[in-house]
């Protein structure tokens, strides 16, 4: 017997009788019989013990560093109650909220995990989730190519490298041409933008925070699109969005970006979440799954699973999107997070964060070999040039436990001094001057 | 048993054509209504835009379906049924006297491909 | 009670769930026209009030630890609670960008999964980067699309796709570029050879097939059919969804198919979550490894690296490298399973199934007789004199405190009722099953407006369904208008 398989011999023997066959192999009897007979090279079965003792020497391979780096991952603080939640059964192994009924959980949380999202974006209807930031911007861009009959749309080169070469991917097979605005002194060229803008373009993809961290200013984006219907579609991090002017106020037709900021675990990379909002005119073209509310049968408030039909399950073929399932369960994590945060916890948050990267930035650009690189307002990353060679750094930032800078030359060679650094709320004073003191010894 | 009304021009994808002072007036068959269900949402096309026999001219979705509506001739929409964006549950309730764009033929001709009520009724059969 | 009120509404001025560190910085001030003039309206609560609110908020719904979830084509098995707390560890969430030698570790993790899932599935290499089942179809078939395109073979724009497949697959092909065509299925969900036949030529990319199919029934065929599709130069897709009948006992690869992708939150246990986090890893033959998308990660001696293969794959499809914290719980899985168990994962699943359809075929209406696979479909009650539907019959379970099976897919029977009784439900759950669904039946005849009136017991009864989605209201400001 196995702990996840609860059929004894009596209980197969009366199965098998109802079914009318003699053993459990007859039940696969149409299968080719050359495709049978297997004798695969798989691990043993692990008792609990065992898989504690895998996975801790597993873990012992790995090394927890002080992380000075950001760009599309940031170290924030998880509070505690998240996981204890939505680790809860209830929510945890429960699936897609087809039987509303009893699914009402699930349907008010992502109303409530929708709600917060409009009103960080300050856009009108937000979906369920998607995969992650960067998948997000790939279908903002389907959503804007099909709402304006246009087969190409334009990139800024400030949008994050591993975004835009997602965006590359799905913009490949389904035809789509990708352009680029250049970027000057870390922002995004609006003479460039000016001049390549025409009826050709869907519209337009930005970044704020950008990927070098700047705040970029795009309050002059929205009428030039104008001109040429074009959507404005901006990545941003969510959580700055307590302080920072709304994608809404910039007039944004569709906001993305990944909701990882919001207190999620790096997970070395995932699961994280993908948000989209947009306006009441592109809600049906929406991907994804969007909640609504109703009332049932008594007059009571209910959730219900709205917009269906713009949906791979009833489109098929003509859907705008095959996006099947949510993040749900990090929905969940990022609506709590915002429920515990509060209006004052985002604010105080990114607010320290802020400050502990402007302060890093003081003190770093303080040494004669490190220098800053834009004259523009950053958040919390930021770009710094050294003379010093990128690898003597981060080895011996590693050394002495610290996850150095990331190397901007590693996506673009005119950036080959160039590093990015990063500090959210969790790094304190000691930290970073101990950043600091390690680099000037250099 | 879903309504045919006689005197229409009617397409084998559930779409009616009447034709009154020159102008086509196009909707969907109660048959196509009632396949449909509940009707939540209509997308229609804007006005001046032309229209192709045959290719979409614009989208109807109930709750558990969509489906397209595509042209049965080709023009001009001249006007569209703005009622419609409000209360698209009207072409569950009448949907021949609820038309759904009206527009100005290009080619007169194309009606007489198009199927008569006696034609229609055995497809839906 | 409170108990019913959203967060927003239980929200009171000043109040605060959390606490912070002060800070040693001084303050850095934000030039005025990059803030926002408007505050976002976050709620504002205390801890306890956020943890007894979505404690309350879970409890509105249905899961697998609560009761019998026999959910067609989803694999509702036991998620291991072990899985939790390995996925937890504080060793494995580090960040995406730390050095190779950190994170050996994880990497091990990666590589050894995609080998299990290798050797399970019989294709050469997985990349674990598609993030759900969707996106791992959607990253095979750009692999297909990329292959034909290398060969300069742009003639190959379709994609054959039976009409009793699942939603995405001809989603999917549309947003890879290609254009789907529907083979016609035999009455019992397999392929009809002789359609297919016809639909083969130079312009046939590949072919997309769920084995068994969404009707549980094993293609007995594939054979034949690989070989048919390999002739014309075309490529077979597997989606993985209901891969779980035939783990370790059977295998796609040698049934022919060059590309699949997997769902570890079913097949695997991850668990589902609600409707994500899952995780879709994408899987090809050895000539095909090439264009799995990049990053890829491989093992190099005794080391694990991760390399960069945008120059020949098909592109990116994620940030990083997948919902990682899902691979650890799948890998958990897997190594808890192990070879000892493995093959009696199908075989169980396969004999609840044809259990419980033998058992009912009395009350509802078996359109595919014979053995079945993990799944099979009823078409509604056999005695429909009283007009209760499929829909009626799953609200009634619901009073029952069972969660219903898949309803109304296929699309190839008008009054589907899709069952899959997972390996990890006992004899006994499963004989309280068939004895409510009898009940059911029993109703159904006898006193039909109780079936259609259910559920009784639920928090909420039937939903209004048509209003919602005609005047949508998407968020709580719009309650406030």
């Amino acid at each position: 017997m196995f702990k996840f398989l609860p059929h004894t011999e009596a209980d197969i023997k009366e199965m098998l009788e109802v079914i009318g066959v003699d053993n459990i192999d007859d039940l696969f009897a149409e299968i080719p019989s050359e495709l049978m007979g297997l004798d695969l090279d798989l691990p043993k079965s692990h008792s609990e013990l065992e898989i504690y003792q895998r996975f801790n020497e597993l873990a012992a391979k790995n090394k927890e560093l002080i992380p000075f780096i950001g760009a599309g991952a940031y170290d924030h603080y998880t509070p505690s109650v998240i996981r204890h939640l939505i680790e809860r059964q209830e929510f945890l192994t429960a699936y897609t909220p087809y039987q509303p009924e009893i699914s009402q959980g699930t349907l008010q949380y992502i109303f409530e995990y929708q709600s917060l999202i409009c009103e960080l974006t300050g856009l009108d209807v937000s979906n369920a989730s998607m995969y992650d930031g960067s998948t997000a911007t790939a279908e903002a861009m389907f959503m804007a190519t099909a709402a304006r009959k246009r087969k190409s749309i334009l990139v800024s080169r400030t949008v994050n490298p591993n975004i835009i070469k997602v965006v590359e991917t799905y913009a490949l097979y389904r035809n789509l041409k990708v352009e680029y605005v250049n970027a000057i002194n870390g922002i995004t060229d609006i003479e460039d933008f000016k001049t390549k803008n025409s009826k050709d373009y869907a519209g337009i993809i930005v970044q704020n925070p950008n990927y070098y961290g700047i705040i970029e200013d795009y309050s002059a984006y929205r009428e030039i699109l104008d001109e040429t219907k074009g959507i404005f579609i901006m990545n941003h991090d969510p959580s700055t969005l307590g302080i920072l002017k709304s994608p809404a106020e910039y007039g944004v037709d569709i906001a993305v970006g990944d909701g990882q900021p919001l207190g999620i675990p790096l997970q070395f990379g995932g699961p994280y979440i993908g948000y989209l909002a947009t306006t009441t005119k592109l809600m049906r073209k929406m991907p994804g799954r969007i909640c609504g509310v109703t009332k049932d049968t008594e007059g009571k408030r209910a959730f219900v699973l709205t917009l269906q039909a713009r949906e791979q399950h009833i489109r098929r073929e003509k859907a705008n999107s095959n996006i099947c399932s949510n993040q749900s369960l990090i929905a969940l994590f990022v609506t709590i997070y915002l429920a515990i945060m509060g209006k004052k916890g985002l604010i105080e948050a990114q607010t320290n964060s802020y400050n502990a990267t402007h302060y890093l930035f003081d003190e770093v650009t303080k040494l004669p070999k490190f220098n800053k690189v834009f004259d523009h307002e950053f958040f919390k990353d930021v770009a710094i040039k050294t003379e010093l060679d990128h690898e003597v750094i981060n080895n011996k930032l590693y050394e002495e436990g610290i996850l150095g800078p990331l190397h901007l030359g590693k996506y673009d060679e005119k950036m080959n001094n160039v590093l990015l650094f990063s500090a959210t709320e969790k790094r304190t004073k000691a930290e970073i001057d101990k950043l600091v003191k390690i680099l000037e010894a250099l | 048993m879903s309504k045919i009304v006689e005197g229409l021009f009617y397409t084998n994808t559930h779409e009616w054509v009447k034709v009154e002072d020159g102008f086509a007036f196009i909707g969907i068959t109660d048959y196509a209504q009632e396949s449909l269900g509940e009707i939540v949402f209509i997308e229609l096309p804007e006005e001046d835009d032309s229209l192709e026999k045959g290719e979409e001219l614009g989208a109807i979705e109930s709750v558990k379906a969509a489906s397209d509506i595509l042209s049965p001739i080709t023009g001009t929409v001249v006007e569209i049924n703005e009622s419609l964006e409000d209360e698209p549950e009207l072409l569950n309730t009448d949907a021949f006297t609820n038309w759904i764009v009206k527009v100005e033929l290009s080619d007169e001709s194309e009606l007489e491909k198009l199927l008569n009520a006696e034609q229609y009724k055995e497809i839906c059969e | 009670m409170y108990y019913d009120s959203l967060i927003f509404e239980i929200s009171n001025k000043g109040r605060v769930g959390y606490s912070l560190p002060k800070s040693e910085f001084k303050s850095y001030n934000i030039p005025k026209n990059l803030l926002r003039s408007t505050e976002a309206n976050l709620p504002e609560v205390s801890e306890l009030e956020a943890v007894r609110h979505y404690t309350n908020v879970s409890t509105k719904n249905f899961g697998v630890e609560k009761g019998f979830y026999p959910l067609g084509s989803c694999t509702m098995k036991y998620n291991p609670k072990i899985n939790q707390d390995i996925s937890n560890m504080s060793q494995f969430s580090l960040h995406p960008y730390a050095p190779m030698k950190s994170i050996q570790g994880i990497l091990e993790i990666y590589y050894e999964t995609q080998r299990i899932l290798s050797e399970l599935s019989g294709l050469h290499t997985f990349s674990l980067n598609p993030y759900a089942g969707a996106h791992g179809e959607l990253a095979g078939l750009m692999i297909m699309r990329k292959y034909h395109m290398d060969r300069n073979d742009t003639k190959r724009t379709k994609v054959i796709v039976p009409d009793s497949a699942h939603g995405t697959n001809p989603a999917s092909a549309t947003v890879a570029g290609l254009i789907s065509v529907e083979v016609k299925s035999n009455l019992d969900g397999t392929v009809n050879i002789e359609s297919l036949k016809e639909l083969l030529n130079d312009e046939i990319a590949g072919i997309m097939l769920t084995n068994p199919n969404t009707a549980g029934v094993f293609e007995k065929d594939i054979l034949e059919i690989a070989k048919l599709v390999h002739d014309i130069g075309g490529l077979l897709y597997y989606d993985g969804a209901n891969l779980n009948p035939i783990l370790g006992l059977a295998r796609p690869g040698d049934m022919g198919f060059d590309i699949m992708h997997i769902n570890l939150h079913k097949t695997f246990s991850t668990p589902h979550g609600g409707g994500g986090p899952g995780s879709g890893p994408v899987g090809v033959v050895e000539s095909l490894v090439k264009y799995l998308p990049s990053p890829v990660i491989k093992k190099q001696g005794e080391k694990y690296i991760i390399e960069d293969s945008n120059e020949t794959s098909i592109g990116q499809v994620s940030h990083f490298y997948g919902n990682i914290g899902v691979v650890t719980k799948a890998y958990t899985y897997l190594l808890t399973v192990g070879k000892e168990n493995m093959a009696n994962i199908g075989r169980y699943s396969v004999l609840n199934a044809n259990y419980i359809k033998e058992s009912l075929k009395d009350d509802y209406l078996l359109p595919i007789k014979g053995i079945c696979k993990h799944e099979f479909v009823f078409d509604g009650l056999i005695d429909k004199s009283h007009h209760v539907t499929t829909l009626d019959v799953a609200k009634r379970l619901l009073d029952y405190d069972v969660h219903p099976p898949t309803v109304y897919f296929p699309l190839t029977f008008k009054e589907s009722l899709m069952i899959e009784p997972p390996e990890t439900e006992s004899k006994a759950t499963i004989d309280d099953f068939i004895e409510v669904m009898r009940t059911v039946a029993e109703e159904a005849r006898v006193t039909p407006d109780l079936v259609k009136g259910a559920p009784y017991n639920t928090v909420v009864k039937r939903l209004d369904e048509a209003t919602a989605a005609r005047k949508p209201i998407v968020k709580y400001s719009d309650l406030l208008k």
